[in-house]
């Protein structure tokens, strides 16, 4: 029989079992909605957390201690010492992938004006820290090199900060307390509000690193050296260099590990995205279980309609139908019908994504996502289809037209 | 006789049906030879178990001689494949069935053209067009689109038996065509193959019923898996006389 005539056939064959057909249908439109959903908020969150690490700026590379061995113990990074100025120093002379370096100390306390007080962290940054960032000022000024020689007592301040003490003063030009020792206000950040973790950015000060090493925290080592790469295709050139200047500072051998760790904001993103990746695939896994379950769904019914219609297939035998064109008739309505759950699937699972949305969940439908759901009813379809079809096909005509 | 100006339409050679049941082994055939001449009309009868049918499926190339030679139009069908067999039943043989076998839910026009659909040399306008001649030869031509649910027993043998002209076969097979349906109707269907037998068609006819020899060319007599008697009927009854001559029902 024509390809045509098979399809005609099918369709009345599924429209003269409309309902039943339709409940078949069902598994597999439910199992491709949910396959759809959860790409579309997988893609989703994944790119939402990608424009979020790019907003924080892809180039960005942060130098910590770390991986130093005493008498083959491994020590906390945080009370390891290994970062000192002279690397910071020689980066600024040697830099040749590199756009701007910050040294990094940092303290945490209790920030007091007036009456009121917050708890936050004093960055002690370099003059070139915004410009890593891609922060901005949105009053005041930031600190001058002589600020940073002098180790002045100033600081800009994050919008919480703000919020928490100011009460809607200016807070340019006031002072305030960090640990009990006073700092003047010289300028307030841009508020960037939370980042992907829910972590705020905007609770913080800024001070020259000099003062925050030396009147805070009486250290002679960095906590961290921020760096930005002078492209974000850059970054991997900058590592190494970045790495061979400290190595050779720091006099390591040939073979010997490092004594600090170099990362990326772009090795963050490829982290991010691969662990995004893997919570989204044991999410369609989960969800394609539910088509394999309809999958046997369709082959349950197909398995009745062969025997419902033995008559008619002993009929169409007799007339000169091969075992090949009964068992096309019944693939191309199992096929039918996955597709058509399929098709329906898609339309559902858009409408679902559509739901998700004021729901706050990030969600886009990765096209191919539609294309893979066609595939797999297509192979659902022959798949649980072959069977009852080959067992169709296999019936003797003289018995199926005498049965009753 | 002058059987070698005729044209032999079927022939048998000593033809032998074996069904295994069990450990034992039933001759449903036990050697049969026939040659039936294009434009017969042929009755075969015999008592319940006797191999009508499993005859007339080996007639219609639905199943094969475990032993013989059976030549459809010359062809030798022992040998065949499934699917050739399928062919053939597709282009040289209509059958009967009683109980009419008609789709479901499906028009006169469509359940006559279903032979059609396996075979690709027509189109759809080539397989209404014929669908729609068949019906009219047996009479139908006002009911084209009725779907088999809302036809009469005779009306859906009617359409039965158009199904099995549509392909022009070589020979029309009926398996108790007219046993489920009442005495005038039967007569109905019996004018209905006198007619086309009158057209030249080859019609081979299994019934149990005695009296239809009278209406046929020849008969044919089985028992036990042989053949009985053979015998040609010189004097052909009329079975539109026949019909006429019955009590006219009352609702008709
Ligand atoms: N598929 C089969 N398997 C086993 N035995 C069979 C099979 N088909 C037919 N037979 C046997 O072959 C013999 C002939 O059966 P067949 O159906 O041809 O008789 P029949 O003349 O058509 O009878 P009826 O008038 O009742 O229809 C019977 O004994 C039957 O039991
Ligand atoms: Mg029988």
């Amino acid at each position: 029989m024509s390809f045509l005539n098979l399809i005609k056939v099918a369709i009345t064959a599924i429209a003269s079992n409309a309902f039943r057909s339709f409940l078949s249908m069902l598994g597999i439109i439910i199992g491709v909605a949910a396959v759809i959903i959860m790409m579309a908020i997988g893609q989703g969150s994944k790119e939402s957390i990608r424009a979020e690490i790019s907003k924080m700026g892809t180039n960005i590379i942060t130098i910590r201690p770390g991986a130093e061995r005493r008498g083959g113990v491994r020590l906390d990074p945080s009370a390891m010492r290994t970062l000192k100025m002279e690397d910071y120093e020689s980066i600024v002379r040697e830099k040749k992938y590199v756009t701007y370096v910050s040294p990094e100390v940092t303290a945490s306390g209790q920030c007091i004006f007036g009456a009121k007080n917050t708890s936050t962290t004093m960055y002690g940054e370099g003059i070139e820290y915004l410009d890593i960032k891609q922060w901005t000022l949105e009053d005041g000024e930031y600190f001058t090199d002589n600020d940073i020689k002098k180790g002045s007592k100033v600081c800009v301040i994050g919008k919480t900060v703000v919020n928490e003490l100011f009460d809607g003063a200016d807070p340019v030009g006031k002072n305030i307390r960090f640990k009990s020792i006073p700092f003047k206000v010289i300028g307030v950040l841009k508020s960037k509000g939370e980042n992907s973790w829910g972590m705020d950015q905007d609770n913080l000060l800024i001070a020259p690193f000099t003062t925050v090493m030396k009147r805070l925290n009486a250290q002679t080592h960095l906590s961290t050296i921020s760096c930005s790469a002078i492209t974000e295709e850059l970054t991997d050139n900058a590592i190494d260099e970045l790495t061979e200047i400290i190595r050779r500072n720091h006099k390591l051998a040939d073979g010997v590990e490092n004594d600090f760790r170099i990362s990326s904001q772009a090795e963050m993103m490829d982290t991010m995205s691969s662990t995004m990746d893997t919570i989204t695939v044991i999410l369609v896994v989960a969800a394609a279980f539910s088509l394999l379950v309809a999958g046997i769904g369709i082959m349950n019914i197909m398995l009745v309609s062969v025997t419902e219609r033995t008559k008619e297939i002993g009929l169409r035998m007799s007339v000169g139908a091969r075992g090949i064109d009964i068992s096309n008739q019944f693939l191309i309505e199992s096929i039918m019908i996955s597709l058509t759950g399929g098709v329906l699937g898609i339309l559902l699972g858009w409408a679902g994504t559509l739901a998700c949305e004021p729901l706050g969940l990030p969600t886009s439908i990765p096209a191919w996502s539609i294309f893979v759901s066609f595939a797999v009813c297509t192979v659902i379809g022959v798949g649980f289809g072959y069977f009852p079809a080959q067992k169709a096909a296999s019936l003797d005509p003289i018995e199926a037209i005498r049965y009753e | 006789m002058s059987e070698d100006n005729r044209k032999v339409v079927i022939e048998l050679q000593d033809v032998r049906r074996d069904f295994q049941v069990g450990s034992e082994v039933v001759h449903a055939l036990r050697g049969i030879s026939f040659k039936i001449y294009e434009g017969e009309f042929v009755t075969i009868m015999g008592t319940s178990g006797s191999g009508k049918s499993t005859l007339l499926n080996q007639l219609g190339c639905l199943d094969t001689p475990t032993k013989g030679e059976y030549y459809l139009d010359g062809v030798a069908v022992r040998t065949m494949s499934k699917s050739q067999r399928a062919k053939l039943r597709n282009r040289k043989i209509g059958f009967v069935f009683q109980s009419y076998n008609l789709l479901a839910k499906t028009t006169a026009v469509d359940n006559v053209a279903l032979p059609l659909m396996y075979n690709t040399k027509y189109n759809a306008r080539q397989r209404r067009e014929a669908a729609i001649n068949a019906l009219k030869a047996v009479g139908l031509a006002d009911r084209l689109e009725h779907k088999s649910n809302q036809m009469s027993g005779g009306q859906m043998q009617r359409v039965a038996i158009a199904r099995a002209l549509v392909n022009d076969p070589a020979v029309i097979l009926a398996d108790e065509a007219t046993g489920n349906l009442d005495t005038r109707t039967s007569y109905e269907m019996l004018v209905l193959f006198q007619k086309l037998h009158a057209e030249g068609r080859t019609i081979i006819f299994v019934t149990h019923n005695p009296e239809i020899a009278q209406y046929s060319s020849r008969n044919i007599m089985l028992r036990d898996g042989k053949i009985r008697e053979d015998t040609v009927n010189t004097n052909i009854k009329s079975a539109q006389a026949a019909l006429d001559a019955l009590p006219v029902a009352n609702d008709d």
